[in-house]
């Protein structure tokens, strides 16, 4: 690959590819179904009180 | 009965042969670097390999009292992140330490005592390495193991695996700090030590990645919680940015030098990729774990925009990789190449600064929290300088900007609003947090003490970044300006002469903070006794001892 090549294949598909990153980004935050999920998500730390580890590992 | 019998001492047979299998490679290291250390080229390398010896028998003593002891922690690990938490003190004092002694040689030169030891030159990475790693890469991996735990509800994956990230963790900062004072550096800034410390350190990395990674793999919760992103990126982006930036062929086994892959632009192009990644992945990513969970967690409510964290952290992956070449402005780095750099580093400021937003407004109705909780003020400060330094960054980046600001203490100024006002602040916010919680006190020792810690670092960075920037501005101007015949107008070392009282203010920037560093190492060796000081807390306090 020349120089030139690799120059002109950042200014249009590396372009090209952060629009692809950025779209599906923000599709994904803002996708209605999802909310629930994040809601749920966002009182993580405030659940997460101490000493109530329910794990099921049996050793 | 019988169950009960085997559950305890002794823990299953498949995690003794394990033991033996691990104690057994770890026997075989120190039998190897015994053989190196006894035919070293040269002194660095006969030093460090003593010291791989006795590392190694002293991890094969622990592996065979681990084994014997049999006993796993219940509920969440726990200990690992308390030895975490306090050596991020213990690093964060030596490593203030180290920098006001190289700020003073810098204003008084005679401090270097003509002695290699100790110069500035060999000083100043084990500052740097010191306070990134040491002490900044401490308390990422201890409150990251915190967080994963708590936030994926899972005790942590691998068992005695993160002992090995601790320790060894220690060992590679032991290493490369000695390795400095001696003269061993592989001369890349942020990545001095050289190949076989680079190749330790990616061991004790993987190991952590294991460990990080398994946790979330076995989590109860559904999602993952952002704070757990923001550290995931953190490992495994700096495993990447090490693996290539120390890319080297070793002189021999038995030597402490080796030769770069890179030559040339491009190993300079390697080099600010990873250097400026650092910036971006170890001390950003990295203390916005910390930011998402512990700035939640103290003010009790949940971040203000989930959504806006979920943007926050993919736009900020994205954008930060490509923003390294803004360190090569007017050098031979194709002119495109330090034109994307740049466009990539304004582009930041989105991200940045809706992050800060995020941070900041997830206070809101909590704002009296300011008042009455000195941890809260100090998270939100650091948050406040987080926003600063990353406005100022990208200012920075743009080429007409920095073809004044490049090479001047500037920089150096703009660092430590950056790493003094946010890393610093953010991380003793989780450590004052972290204590109380870990060593199940009801609360800190004193939170005067916390107010003063808070005033000393914070009136220190402002007096800090005050002194650098017009030193900063002024050695820029000098250095570009001629007379009518083309001719410089000033030589290099009236520079350094206007820049002299300027370095005495930093100095005593640099000394404020580190008094205020000790002030915290009081207060949290007191927490962790127990104690709770007379007539703080109204009558019902009172010097109780450790149960």
């Amino acid at each position: 690959m020349t120089y030139e090549a690799v120059s002109a294949f950042a200014g249009t598909w590396g372009l090209v590819w952060l629009v692809i990153l950025f779209a599906g980004t923000m599709g994904y935050a803002f996708w209605p179904g999802n909310e629930k999920r994040f809601d749920r998500a966002a009182d993580a730390p405030l659940r997460s009180d101490e000493q109530t580890l329910h794990d099921g590992e049996k050793e | 009965m019988m169950q009960k019998l085997d559950q305890v001492p002794m823990g299953k047979p498949s995690r003794n042969v394990l033991a033996m299998f691990v104690g057994l490679l770890f026997l075989l290291g120190a039998i190897g670097s015994l053989h190196v250390a006894a035919n070293a080229y040269d002194t660095i390398m006969g030093f460090h390999a003593s010291l791989f010896t006795g590392f190694f028998l002293l991890a094969v003593i622990w592996i065979a009292k681990a084994a014997q002891d049999g006993a796993t922690e219940r509920g969440y690990m726990d200990k690992v992140i308390k030895y975490g938490t306090v050596a991020s003190v213990f690093w964060g004092v030596v490593g203030f330490i180290v920098g006001l002694v190289i700020a003073l040689q810098l204003a008084f030169p005679m401090l270097n005592f003509d002695t290699s030891f100790i110069n500035f030159g060999r000083l100043r990475p084990l500052h740097t390495s010191a306070v990134i790693f040491a002490f900044g890469g401490n308390i990422l991996i201890a409150s990251s193991l915190y967080v994963v735990q708590r936030t994926c509800n899972a005790r942590l994956f691998g068992g005695n695996l993160a002992w090995l990230v601790f320790w060894g963790y220690q060992f590679f900062i032991v290493l490369a700090a000695t390795a400095y004072l001696m003269g061993g550096t592989q001369g890349k800034e942020y990545a001095e030590p050289e190949w076989y410390i680079d190749i330790w350190l990616t061991i004790v990395w993987v190991a952590y990645l294991v460990v990080f990674l398994g946790t979330l793999i076995k989590r109860k919760e559904p999602h993952i919680y952002v704070a757990n992103w923001f550290y995931l990126a953190f490992i495994v982006t700096i495993a990447m940015l090490h693996l290539i930036n120390n890319l080297a062929v070793p002189v021999s086994i038995y030597s402490s030098h080796s030769v770069m892959y890179f030559s040339g632009v491009q190993d300079a192009l390697i080099q600010w990729w990873y250097g400026h990644n650092a910036v971006g992945f170890f001390l950003t990513a990295g203390f916005l774990g910390i930011m998402y969970y512990f700035v939640p967690k103290r003010v009790e409510r949940p971040v203000y925009s989930y959504r806006l964290s979920i943007v926050h952290f993919w736009s900020l992956i994205f954008l930060y990789i490509w923003a390294g070449p803004h360190h090569l402005h007017y050098t031979a780095l194709p002119d495109w190449a330090q034109t994307l750099g740049m466009a990539f580093s304004v582009m930041l400021w989105m991200p940045s600064w809706g992050g800060m937003i995020n941070g900041l407004m997830t206070l809101s109705g909590a704002w009296d929290k300011l008042r009455t909780d000195p941890v809260v003020r100090m998270l939100v400060v650091s948050i406040a300088f987080y926003g600063m330094s990353t406005f100022e960054g990208p200012v920075m980046s743009i080429k007409a900007v920095n073809s004044l600001s490049h090479y001047t203490d500037w920089t150096i100024g703009h660092v430590h609003s950056g790493a003094l006002g946010w890393v610093g602040m953010v991380s003793f916010g989780a450590i004052y947090c972290l204590v109380p919680w870990l060593w199940g006190r009801k609360r800190l020792y004193s939170d005067k003490l916390v107010e003063w810690h808070f005033w000393l670092a914070t009136i220190g960075i402002v007096f800090y970044i005050a002194a650098m920037w017009p030193a900063g501005i002024y050695q820029g101007l000098m250095w570009r300006a001629y007379d009518a015949l083309g001719f410089l107008e000033y030589s290099f070392v009236e520079s350094v002469a206007m820049a002299h009282p300027y370095f005495m203010i930093r100095a005593l920037g640099g000394g404020l903070f580190m008094l205020g560093s000790l002030v915290m190492a009081y207060n949290v060796y007191r927490t962790i006794r127990g104690d709770e000081r007379i007539g703080e807390y109204g009558d019902d306090a009172q010097t109780v001892a450790a149960e």
